[in-house]
Protein backbone atom coordinates (compact mmCIF):
# COMPACT_ATOMS: atom_id res chain seq x y z
CA UNK A 1 0.00 0.00 0.00
CA UNK A 2 2.52 2.22 1.25
CA UNK A 3 4.87 1.35 -1.46
CA UNK A 4 2.14 1.99 -4.18
CA UNK A 5 1.14 5.76 -2.60
CA UNK A 6 5.24 6.38 -2.81
CA UNK A 7 5.22 5.54 -6.46
CA UNK A 8 2.00 7.69 -6.63
CA UNK A 9 4.03 10.67 -5.05
CA UNK A 10 7.13 10.25 -7.38
CA UNK A 11 5.18 10.03 -10.46
CA UNK A 12 3.19 12.80 -9.68
CA UNK A 13 6.19 15.20 -8.52
CA UNK A 14 7.82 14.18 -12.13
CA UNK A 15 4.52 15.41 -13.79
CA UNK A 16 4.75 18.54 -12.08
CA UNK A 17 8.17 19.36 -12.32
CA UNK A 18 7.82 18.63 -16.18
CA UNK A 19 4.53 21.16 -16.47
CA UNK A 20 6.82 23.60 -14.31
CA UNK A 21 9.60 23.54 -16.56
CA UNK A 22 7.09 23.27 -19.72
CA UNK A 23 5.58 26.73 -18.86
CA UNK A 24 9.47 28.52 -18.20
CA UNK A 25 10.95 26.81 -21.70
CA UNK A 26 12.99 30.41 -21.80
CA UNK A 27 14.56 29.38 -18.75
CA UNK A 28 15.57 26.15 -19.74
CA UNK A 29 16.96 27.01 -23.12
CA UNK A 30 19.55 29.40 -20.55
CA UNK A 31 21.98 26.53 -19.62
CA UNK A 32 21.97 25.80 -23.09
CA UNK A 33 23.02 28.60 -24.61
CA UNK A 34 25.43 29.42 -21.79
CA UNK A 35 26.72 25.43 -23.14
CA UNK A 36 27.22 27.12 -26.16
CA UNK A 37 28.43 30.41 -25.47
CA UNK A 38 31.19 28.75 -22.94
CA UNK A 39 32.33 26.28 -25.85
CA UNK A 40 32.67 28.89 -28.54
CA UNK A 41 34.76 31.13 -26.10
CA UNK A 42 37.80 28.14 -26.64
CA UNK A 43 38.65 28.43 -29.82
CA UNK A 44 38.69 32.09 -29.66
CA UNK A 45 41.18 31.82 -26.81
CA UNK A 46 43.51 29.30 -27.60
CA UNK A 47 43.31 29.89 -31.18
CA UNK A 48 41.51 27.74 -33.90
CA UNK A 49 44.12 24.84 -34.60
CA UNK A 50 42.06 22.17 -35.33
CA UNK A 51 44.88 19.77 -33.59
CA UNK A 52 44.86 22.03 -31.00
CA UNK A 53 41.39 22.08 -30.63
CA UNK A 54 40.76 18.22 -31.30
CA UNK A 55 43.37 17.54 -27.74
CA UNK A 56 41.50 19.68 -25.32
CA UNK A 57 37.70 18.96 -26.77
CA UNK A 58 36.48 16.24 -24.02
CA UNK A 59 38.01 18.25 -21.51
CA UNK A 60 36.31 21.47 -22.85
CA UNK A 61 32.85 20.53 -23.45
CA UNK A 62 33.01 18.04 -19.94
CA UNK A 63 33.81 21.49 -18.07
CA UNK A 64 30.96 23.58 -20.38
CA UNK A 65 28.70 20.77 -19.14
CA UNK A 66 29.68 21.19 -15.51
CA UNK A 67 29.53 24.62 -15.51
CA UNK A 68 25.95 24.54 -17.40
CA UNK A 69 24.92 22.28 -14.76
CA UNK A 70 25.88 24.00 -11.63
CA UNK A 71 24.44 26.64 -13.39
CA UNK A 72 20.95 25.27 -13.14
CA UNK A 73 21.60 23.46 -10.11
CA UNK A 74 20.85 26.98 -7.77
CA UNK A 75 17.08 26.87 -8.97
CA UNK A 76 16.74 23.16 -8.53
CA UNK A 77 15.32 23.48 -4.93
CA UNK A 78 14.72 27.55 -4.76
CA UNK A 79 11.38 28.59 -5.93
CA UNK A 80 10.10 25.57 -3.96
CA UNK A 81 11.96 26.88 -0.77
CA UNK A 82 10.78 30.11 -1.43
CA UNK A 83 6.82 29.56 -1.90
CA UNK A 84 6.92 27.06 1.00
CA UNK A 85 5.72 23.85 -1.54
CA UNK A 86 9.09 22.24 -0.13
CA UNK A 87 7.66 22.42 3.23
CA UNK A 88 4.61 20.68 2.42
CA UNK A 89 6.34 17.93 0.75
CA UNK A 90 8.45 16.93 3.31
CA UNK A 91 4.91 17.54 5.35
CA UNK A 92 3.39 14.86 2.86
CA UNK A 93 4.59 11.77 5.30
CA UNK A 94 6.61 10.40 1.61
CA UNK A 95 9.80 9.58 2.45
CA UNK A 96 11.90 13.09 1.76
CA UNK A 97 15.06 11.06 -0.31
CA UNK A 98 12.30 9.69 -2.55
CA UNK A 99 11.16 13.08 -3.41
CA UNK A 100 14.78 14.49 -3.83
CA UNK A 101 15.32 11.76 -5.94
CA UNK A 102 12.51 12.71 -8.10
CA UNK A 103 13.32 16.50 -8.36
CA UNK A 104 17.04 15.31 -9.57
CA UNK A 105 15.27 13.00 -11.78
CA UNK A 106 13.21 16.15 -13.34
CA UNK A 107 16.41 18.34 -13.12
CA UNK A 108 18.60 15.42 -15.04
CA UNK A 109 15.61 15.66 -17.87
CA UNK A 110 15.00 19.04 -18.66
CA UNK A 111 18.77 19.91 -17.64
CA UNK A 112 21.27 17.28 -18.15
CA UNK A 113 19.51 15.45 -21.20
CA UNK A 114 19.63 18.38 -23.53
CA UNK A 115 23.39 19.06 -22.55
CA UNK A 116 23.71 15.07 -24.23
CA UNK A 117 21.91 15.84 -26.80
CA UNK A 118 23.87 18.86 -27.84
CA UNK A 119 27.10 17.45 -27.32
CA UNK A 120 27.61 16.14 -31.07
CA UNK A 121 27.22 20.08 -32.15
CA UNK A 122 29.76 20.97 -29.93
CA UNK A 123 31.99 17.96 -30.75
CA UNK A 124 31.89 18.99 -34.26
CA UNK A 125 32.71 22.35 -33.49
CA UNK A 126 35.69 21.75 -31.38
CA UNK A 127 37.23 18.93 -34.06
CA UNK A 128 37.04 16.36 -32.48
CA UNK A 129 37.57 12.78 -34.10
CA UNK A 130 34.75 10.76 -35.11
CA UNK A 131 36.09 7.80 -32.57
CA UNK A 132 35.38 9.95 -29.49
CA UNK A 133 31.93 10.89 -31.14
CA UNK A 134 30.22 8.18 -29.48
CA UNK A 135 32.08 7.16 -26.68
CA UNK A 136 31.79 11.70 -25.51
CA UNK A 137 28.30 10.88 -25.94
CA UNK A 138 28.26 8.09 -23.68
CA UNK A 139 30.18 9.36 -21.03
CA UNK A 140 27.28 12.41 -21.33
CA UNK A 141 24.73 9.78 -20.68
CA UNK A 142 26.07 8.02 -17.65
CA UNK A 143 27.82 11.33 -16.00
CA UNK A 144 25.09 13.98 -16.21
CA UNK A 145 23.24 11.61 -14.17
CA UNK A 146 25.67 11.75 -11.69
CA UNK A 147 26.07 15.65 -12.01
CA UNK A 148 22.65 16.28 -11.02
CA UNK A 149 22.97 13.63 -8.15
CA UNK A 150 25.42 15.23 -6.48
CA UNK A 151 24.66 18.83 -7.53
CA UNK A 152 21.37 18.00 -5.76
CA UNK A 153 23.24 17.85 -2.11
CA UNK A 154 24.94 20.84 -2.94
CA UNK A 155 21.70 22.77 -3.91
CA UNK A 156 20.06 21.41 -0.94
CA UNK A 157 22.79 22.65 1.28
CA UNK A 158 22.27 26.54 0.24
CA UNK A 159 18.67 26.53 -0.69
CA UNK A 160 18.02 28.69 2.39
CA UNK A 161 20.63 30.85 1.88
CA UNK A 162 20.12 34.63 -0.36
CA UNK A 163 22.67 33.78 -3.00
CA UNK A 164 24.02 30.50 -2.92
CA UNK A 165 25.25 29.96 -6.26
CA UNK A 166 29.13 31.30 -6.24
CA UNK A 167 29.05 28.90 -3.16
CA UNK A 168 27.53 26.19 -4.60
CA UNK A 169 30.12 25.95 -7.26
CA UNK A 170 32.51 25.99 -4.62
CA UNK A 171 31.01 22.65 -3.02
CA UNK A 172 30.10 20.67 -5.86
CA UNK A 173 33.36 21.42 -8.30
CA UNK A 174 35.48 19.35 -6.13
CA UNK A 175 33.56 16.76 -5.73
CA UNK A 176 32.99 16.40 -9.58
CA UNK A 177 36.91 16.17 -9.99
CA UNK A 178 36.89 12.50 -10.38
CA UNK A 179 33.76 11.92 -12.82
CA UNK A 180 35.77 14.85 -15.06
CA UNK A 181 38.87 12.58 -15.12
CA UNK A 182 37.48 9.58 -15.94
CA UNK A 183 35.09 11.21 -18.64
CA UNK A 184 37.85 12.68 -20.59
CA UNK A 185 40.11 10.19 -19.89
CA UNK A 186 37.47 7.53 -21.62
CA UNK A 187 37.60 10.00 -24.53
CA UNK A 188 40.93 10.84 -25.28
CA UNK A 189 41.61 6.87 -24.94
CA UNK A 190 39.03 5.99 -27.39
CA UNK A 191 40.42 8.95 -29.57
CA UNK A 192 43.90 7.07 -29.82
CA UNK A 193 42.49 3.78 -30.06
CA UNK A 194 43.24 2.51 -26.35
CA UNK A 195 40.68 0.89 -24.37
CA UNK A 196 38.26 2.41 -22.56
CA UNK A 197 36.27 0.00 -20.69
CA UNK A 198 37.99 0.54 -17.66
CA UNK A 199 36.59 4.39 -17.07
CA UNK A 200 33.09 3.33 -18.36
CA UNK A 201 32.58 1.12 -15.49
CA UNK A 202 34.23 3.33 -12.87
CA UNK A 203 31.48 5.57 -13.72
CA UNK A 204 29.10 3.16 -13.61
CA UNK A 205 29.93 2.17 -10.34
CA UNK A 206 30.35 6.60 -9.49
CA UNK A 207 26.14 6.75 -10.96
CA UNK A 208 25.12 3.61 -8.78
CA UNK A 209 26.84 4.93 -5.39
CA UNK A 210 25.40 8.03 -6.75
CA UNK A 211 21.80 7.34 -7.45
CA UNK A 212 21.64 5.05 -4.06
CA UNK A 213 23.43 7.19 -1.57
CA UNK A 214 22.77 11.12 -2.95
CA UNK A 215 19.43 11.38 -2.44
CA UNK A 216 19.84 10.28 1.60
CA UNK A 217 22.45 13.41 1.48
CA UNK A 218 20.27 15.43 -0.26
CA UNK A 219 17.13 14.56 2.16
CA UNK A 220 19.42 15.61 5.17
CA UNK A 221 20.43 18.60 3.58
CA UNK A 222 16.76 19.72 2.93
CA UNK A 223 15.97 18.67 6.28
CA UNK A 224 18.94 20.81 8.02
CA UNK A 225 17.72 23.52 5.54
CA UNK A 226 14.27 23.42 6.53
CA UNK A 227 15.27 23.44 10.13
CA UNK B 1 27.33 5.07 34.11
CA UNK B 2 30.61 4.18 34.40
CA UNK B 3 33.38 6.95 34.99
CA UNK B 4 34.35 6.85 31.18
CA UNK B 5 31.29 7.16 30.15
CA UNK B 6 29.94 9.73 32.57
CA UNK B 7 33.23 11.91 31.59
CA UNK B 8 31.78 11.85 27.79
CA UNK B 9 28.54 12.62 29.05
CA UNK B 10 29.73 15.80 30.44
CA UNK B 11 31.77 16.90 27.52
CA UNK B 12 29.13 17.52 25.76
CA UNK B 13 28.01 20.03 28.35
CA UNK B 14 29.32 23.50 27.29
CA UNK B 15 30.67 24.86 30.97
CA UNK B 16 31.97 21.56 31.71
CA UNK B 17 33.73 21.43 28.47
CA UNK B 18 35.38 25.14 28.68
CA UNK B 19 36.67 24.35 32.23
CA UNK B 20 37.97 21.04 31.46
CA UNK B 21 39.52 22.06 28.35
CA UNK B 22 40.89 25.17 30.52
CA UNK B 23 42.92 22.40 32.37
CA UNK B 24 44.47 20.29 29.22
CA UNK B 25 45.03 23.13 27.12
CA UNK B 26 48.61 24.35 29.39
CA UNK B 27 49.80 20.69 28.72
CA UNK B 28 49.11 20.32 25.34
CA UNK B 29 50.81 23.39 24.30
CA UNK B 30 53.60 22.85 26.48
CA UNK B 31 54.36 18.62 25.17
CA UNK B 32 54.02 20.46 22.08
CA UNK B 33 56.67 23.09 22.66
CA UNK B 34 58.80 20.14 23.87
CA UNK B 35 58.50 18.05 21.36
CA UNK B 36 58.73 20.42 18.89
CA UNK B 37 62.20 21.57 19.79
CA UNK B 38 63.36 18.15 19.82
CA UNK B 39 61.97 17.55 16.88
CA UNK B 40 63.33 20.00 14.97
CA UNK B 41 67.08 19.85 16.97
CA UNK B 42 66.80 16.22 15.27
CA UNK B 43 65.70 16.87 11.99
CA UNK B 44 67.44 20.39 11.09
CA UNK B 45 70.43 19.74 13.10
CA UNK B 46 71.41 16.31 14.15
CA UNK B 47 69.97 14.41 10.76
CA UNK B 48 72.20 13.81 7.77
CA UNK B 49 72.15 15.70 4.43
CA UNK B 50 70.54 13.53 1.51
CA UNK B 51 72.83 12.65 -1.05
CA UNK B 52 70.80 13.91 -3.67
CA UNK B 53 68.50 16.23 -2.28
CA UNK B 54 71.22 18.10 0.01
CA UNK B 55 69.95 19.82 3.00
CA UNK B 56 66.68 20.56 1.19
CA UNK B 57 65.52 17.12 2.48
CA UNK B 58 64.91 19.05 5.84
CA UNK B 59 61.83 20.59 4.53
CA UNK B 60 60.56 17.24 4.55
CA UNK B 61 60.11 17.51 8.50
CA UNK B 62 57.64 19.97 8.25
CA UNK B 63 56.07 18.64 4.39
CA UNK B 64 55.35 15.41 5.36
CA UNK B 65 53.38 15.47 8.68
CA UNK B 66 51.29 18.94 7.91
CA UNK B 67 50.08 16.66 4.34
CA UNK B 68 49.44 13.88 7.43
CA UNK B 69 47.26 16.07 9.47
CA UNK B 70 46.03 18.00 6.71
CA UNK B 71 44.14 14.78 5.97
CA UNK B 72 43.71 13.19 9.22
CA UNK B 73 41.93 16.37 10.42
CA UNK B 74 39.22 16.29 7.46
CA UNK B 75 38.87 12.51 8.36
CA UNK B 76 38.02 13.54 11.83
CA UNK B 77 35.63 16.17 10.94
CA UNK B 78 33.69 13.45 9.02
CA UNK B 79 33.05 11.57 12.22
CA UNK B 80 32.59 14.39 14.79
CA UNK B 81 29.99 15.06 11.59
CA UNK B 82 28.48 11.84 12.07
CA UNK B 83 28.41 12.09 15.49
CA UNK B 84 26.72 15.61 15.55
CA UNK B 85 24.26 14.88 13.17
CA UNK B 86 23.21 11.73 14.73
CA UNK B 87 23.05 12.25 17.91
CA UNK B 88 22.35 15.78 17.67
CA UNK B 89 25.36 16.88 19.69
CA UNK B 90 26.12 20.65 20.11
CA UNK B 91 29.97 19.72 21.13
CA UNK B 92 30.61 17.69 18.17
CA UNK B 93 29.60 20.63 15.85
CA UNK B 94 31.62 23.18 17.33
CA UNK B 95 34.68 20.68 17.11
CA UNK B 96 34.00 20.44 13.69
CA UNK B 97 33.58 23.71 12.82
CA UNK B 98 36.77 24.79 14.70
CA UNK B 99 38.22 22.14 13.10
CA UNK B 100 37.97 23.01 9.72
CA UNK B 101 40.48 26.29 9.80
CA UNK B 102 43.33 24.12 11.41
CA UNK B 103 43.04 21.68 8.94
CA UNK B 104 43.08 23.96 6.16
CA UNK B 105 46.04 25.88 6.95
CA UNK B 106 47.64 22.48 7.50
CA UNK B 107 47.38 21.90 3.94
CA UNK B 108 47.93 25.06 2.50
CA UNK B 109 51.89 24.67 4.75
CA UNK B 110 51.75 21.56 3.09
CA UNK B 111 51.28 22.43 -0.32
CA UNK B 112 53.80 25.85 0.35
CA UNK B 113 56.21 23.82 1.56
CA UNK B 114 56.43 21.06 -0.86
CA UNK B 115 56.40 23.91 -4.08
CA UNK B 116 59.57 25.33 -2.23
CA UNK B 117 61.16 21.62 -1.90
CA UNK B 118 59.99 21.16 -5.96
CA UNK B 119 61.57 24.44 -7.08
CA UNK B 120 65.49 23.49 -6.68
CA UNK B 121 64.80 19.61 -6.80
CA UNK B 122 62.09 19.36 -9.56
CA UNK B 123 62.76 22.82 -11.31
CA UNK B 124 59.41 24.06 -10.84
CA UNK B 125 57.02 25.05 -8.12
CA UNK B 126 54.02 23.30 -9.17
CA UNK B 127 53.61 19.92 -11.33
CA UNK B 128 50.09 18.44 -11.58
CA UNK B 129 51.61 15.28 -9.88
CA UNK B 130 48.58 13.29 -8.25
CA UNK B 131 49.37 13.96 -4.78
CA UNK B 132 49.88 17.54 -5.35
CA UNK B 133 46.67 17.86 -7.23
CA UNK B 134 44.60 15.77 -4.67
CA UNK B 135 46.32 18.07 -2.08
CA UNK B 136 45.00 20.70 -3.58
CA UNK B 137 41.59 19.14 -3.92
CA UNK B 138 41.82 18.53 -0.69
CA UNK B 139 42.19 22.47 0.15
CA UNK B 140 39.42 23.15 -1.88
CA UNK B 141 36.99 21.03 0.24
CA UNK B 142 38.03 22.60 3.55
CA UNK B 143 37.52 26.18 1.86
CA UNK B 144 33.61 24.56 0.98
CA UNK B 145 33.51 23.27 4.42
CA UNK B 146 34.56 27.09 5.42
CA UNK B 147 32.77 29.25 3.24
CA UNK B 148 29.43 26.83 3.68
CA UNK B 149 29.59 27.73 7.15
CA UNK B 150 29.91 31.30 6.70
CA UNK B 151 27.18 31.71 4.76
CA UNK B 152 24.70 31.08 7.19
CA UNK B 153 23.31 33.28 9.91
CA UNK B 154 22.27 30.96 12.72
CA UNK B 155 25.84 29.32 14.16
CA UNK B 156 23.88 25.69 14.95
CA UNK B 157 22.78 25.30 11.39
CA UNK B 158 25.90 26.35 9.94
CA UNK B 159 27.54 24.04 11.53
CA UNK B 160 25.40 21.22 11.12
CA UNK B 161 25.48 21.89 7.24
CA UNK B 162 29.24 21.82 7.45
CA UNK B 163 28.93 18.85 8.95
CA UNK B 164 27.16 17.43 6.46
CA UNK B 165 29.28 18.55 3.36
CA UNK B 166 32.33 17.38 5.36
CA UNK B 167 31.16 13.83 5.61
CA UNK B 168 30.12 13.91 2.22
CA UNK B 169 33.64 15.32 1.10
CA UNK B 170 35.11 12.36 2.91
CA UNK B 171 33.09 10.07 0.98
CA UNK B 172 34.46 11.23 -2.25
CA UNK B 173 38.04 12.12 -0.71
CA UNK B 174 39.12 8.49 -1.62
CA UNK B 175 37.38 8.50 -5.07
CA UNK B 176 39.20 11.82 -5.88
CA UNK B 177 42.35 10.11 -4.58
CA UNK B 178 42.25 6.84 -6.63
CA UNK B 179 41.13 8.92 -9.85
CA UNK B 180 43.84 11.68 -9.84
CA UNK B 181 46.53 8.88 -9.14
CA UNK B 182 44.90 7.25 -11.89
CA UNK B 183 45.01 10.51 -14.54
CA UNK B 184 48.21 11.10 -13.51
CA UNK B 185 49.71 8.25 -14.42
CA UNK B 186 47.55 8.41 -17.67
CA UNK B 187 48.89 11.94 -18.80
CA UNK B 188 52.73 10.94 -17.71
CA UNK B 189 55.12 9.10 -15.10
CA UNK B 190 55.10 9.81 -11.86
CA UNK B 191 57.74 12.67 -11.25
CA UNK B 192 59.18 10.77 -8.01
CA UNK B 193 59.18 6.58 -7.80
CA UNK B 194 57.42 6.60 -4.52
CA UNK B 195 58.58 4.84 -1.53
CA UNK B 196 62.21 3.32 -2.50
CA UNK B 197 63.81 1.29 0.24
CA UNK B 198 63.20 2.12 3.47
CA UNK B 199 64.29 5.35 5.86
CA UNK B 200 67.36 5.30 7.81
CA UNK B 201 66.36 5.83 11.73
CA UNK B 202 68.35 9.38 12.07
CA UNK B 203 65.68 10.81 9.97
CA UNK B 204 62.44 8.47 10.97
CA UNK B 205 62.78 9.83 14.23
CA UNK B 206 62.60 13.55 14.12
CA UNK B 207 59.92 12.77 11.23
CA UNK B 208 57.86 10.84 13.65
CA UNK B 209 58.53 13.21 17.11
CA UNK B 210 57.04 15.98 14.01
CA UNK B 211 54.12 13.76 13.23
CA UNK B 212 53.15 13.59 16.53
CA UNK B 213 53.87 17.06 18.07
CA UNK B 214 51.44 18.10 15.35
CA UNK B 215 48.75 15.94 16.90
CA UNK B 216 49.42 17.90 20.38
CA UNK B 217 49.29 21.40 18.24
CA UNK B 218 45.63 20.52 16.58
CA UNK B 219 44.89 19.14 20.48
CA UNK B 220 45.45 22.60 21.75
CA UNK B 221 44.83 24.52 18.81
CA UNK B 222 41.05 22.80 18.20
CA UNK B 223 40.21 23.30 22.09
CA UNK B 224 41.05 27.04 21.72
CA UNK B 225 38.86 27.54 19.14
CA UNK B 226 36.52 25.41 20.32
CA UNK B 227 36.27 27.37 23.59
CA UNK B 228 36.14 30.69 21.79
CA UNK B 229 33.66 29.24 19.44
CA UNK B 230 31.72 28.65 22.36
CA UNK B 231 32.15 32.36 24.47
CA UNK B 232 30.79 33.76 21.22
CA UNK B 233 27.93 32.02 20.50
CA UNK B 234 26.44 31.16 24.36
CA UNK B 235 27.63 35.41 25.55
CA UNK B 236 24.02 36.23 26.61
CA UNK B 237 23.67 32.66 28.71
CA UNK B 238 24.55 32.48 32.12
CA UNK B 239 27.64 30.57 31.94
CA UNK B 240 29.41 32.97 30.50
CA UNK B 241 28.10 35.61 32.85
CA UNK B 242 29.11 34.29 35.46
CA UNK B 243 32.41 33.25 33.98
CA UNK B 244 32.84 36.94 32.89
CA UNK B 245 31.84 38.10 36.39
CA UNK B 246 34.08 35.66 37.90
CA UNK B 247 36.94 37.10 35.98
CA UNK B 248 36.28 40.51 36.66
CA UNK B 249 35.72 40.00 40.38
CA UNK B 250 39.91 38.37 40.46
Amino acid sequence: MSQQVASTAFLALLRRDFLLAYRRRAELLQPLAFLLVVTTLFPLGVGPSPQLLASIAPGVIWIAALLATVLSLDSLFRSDYEDGTLEQMVMSGQPLALIALARTVAHWLVAGLPIVLLSPLLAMWMNLPDEGMSILIETLIIGTPVLSLIGAIGGALTVSLKRGGQLLSLLVFPLYVPLLILATGAVNAAVVGLPYTAQLTWMFVGLILALTLAPFATAAALKLSLS
Amino acid sequence: MNRVTLFFHKMGSPPWFYRVSGYVIPWLWAIFIVLTAIGLYLGLVVAPIDYQQGETVRIMYLHVPSAWMSMMIYGFMAIMGVIALVWRIRMMEVLVISSAPIGAAFTVIALVTGSLWGRPMWGTFWVWDARLTSELVLLFLYFGVIALYKAYDEPRKAARAASLLSIVGAFNLPIIYFSVVWWNTLHQGSSFTGDGPGIHPSMLWPLLIMATTMKFFYGANLLSRARLTLLKQDHRKRWVQDLLSEESSK
